[in-house]
């Protein structure tokens, strides 16, 4: 077989991000696929529900469950999401850290913005002095 | 009318006269009736002079008018409507980070002191920080951020209100020329009142106090507001 380009694959055991509906933002594991369109996935860790999910509606991870078998049940996969960690693997991200900031952002008040934004400003010109001196 | 169910929208199963005799208002309790205000007394007497005048005369106290419309003039509506005082709105407290969308000073944050009579707030900058002086504002020309000082133990003078910061009537029809020149030269301005700058003063430092006490809350009053590329106001948290 042939190297495929692809990395990340719908598959029983991934990772997914669901970016619609009302879990939206949170993250569960394919337990099973249904067709082309659907998947049931499950979060039993994350507040997610079992259910039938469509992938436009979701975002697969680089996260894999190694090993979980076909259609396991809400208890098997949490027993294999808190024996690998994925949850906290997840946090970790980058892919997460990054949302978590754009959410904390987002939920800033105008005060808070402004504080930022002198913060910003006086590690600019910590870093720019330095630079010069380094530079020079 | 929920006991006159549509036939069709907008049309009523029972005409105006059925509903009103279906909700039966007037069977209810009577409200209690006004006391009648005593009435002026019709006729007043009046002494009269001249010997054959009899001394006294009953006069109508409003004489009656000598000539009548030829043609029937309609009376207007007696209108039944009151204004309602205007409803500040919840997210304005006194202490209240507020900042201005229209006027001169739009763009500024101000601080909220107090709603006056007339519905208006009354703002101040204070002047001290960023040149914003005591004013009044509409508050649909305002957004209101959810930053507040503590100002609950400070009482506004009473004397600022609206009549404070009316204009004084001009006196008399003056020319253009009268207005603004004097002796061929422009005119001296007019110095600020002093009652006036220490009462910004006063108010000021009640304001000031409780600013200092969080940090950088004074730089946040004296910059301004504005929207920067792909910000909506509507989705902002303020």
């Amino acid at each position: 077989m042939t190297d495929s380009n692809f990395k990340r694959f719908v598959e029983v055991g991934r990772v997914v991000l669901l970016n619609n509906g009302p879990f939206s933002g949170k993250i569960a594991v394919i337990a099973e696929i249904i067709d082309h369109n659907r998947a049931i996935i499950d979060g039993p860790t994350t507040g997610v529900p079992r259910q039938a999910f469509p992938y436009k509606h979701l975002l697969l991870t680089p996260i894999k469950l190694t090993q979980l078998p076909r259609a396991a049940g809400s208890g098997v996969i949490r027993k294999f999401v808190e024996k690998e960690g994925i949850v906290e693997k997840w946090d970790n991200s980058s892919w997460a850290q990054k949302r978590a900031t754009k959410e904390k952002r987002k939920s800033l008040n105008d005060f808070d913005r402004f504080k930022v934004m002198v913060a910003k400003k006086q590690r600019r010109d910590v870093v720019r002095k330095a630079v010069k001196k380094a530079s020079a | 009318m929920a006991r006159s169910k549509e036939l069709v929208p907008g049309v009523g199963r029972l005409s105006r006269s059925q509903v009103f005799a279906k909700r039966a208002l007037y069977k209810g309790a009577k409200k209690s009736e006004k006391p009648a205000a005593e009435e002026p007394a019709a006729t007043t007497e009046k002494t009269v002079g001249g010997a054959n005048n009899g001394g006294k005369r009953v006069i109508p106290t409003s004489k009656a008018p000598r000539f009548y419309p030829a043609e029937d003039v309609r009376q207007p509506k007696k209108s039944r409507k009151s204004h309602k005082p205007t409803a500040l709105r919840s997210s304005i407290t006194p202490g209240t980070v507020l900042i201005l969308l229209a006027g001169r000073f739009r763009g500024k944050r101000v601080v909220f002191l107090k709603q006056l009579e007339s519905g208006l707030l009354l703002v101040t900058g204070p002047y001290k920080i960023n040149g914003v002086p005591l004013r009044r504002v509409n508050q649909a020309y305002v957004i209101a951020t959810s930053t507040k000082i503590e100002l609950e133990a400070y009482k506004v003078d009473e004397k600022i209100n609206d009549a404070y910061f009316a204009k004084t009537a001009a006196k008399g029809a003056r020319s253009a020329e009268e207005e603004f020149f004097e002796e061929g030269k422009p005119k001296a301005k007019e110095p600020f009142p002093a009652g006036k700058a220490t009462d910004q003063k006063e108010v000021d430092k009640a304001v000031i106090d409780a600013v200092k006490k969080t940090p950088e809350l004074a730089r946040y009053l004296k910059s301004s507001w504005g929207l920067s590329k792909g910000q909506f106001p509507h989705q902002l948290v303020f």
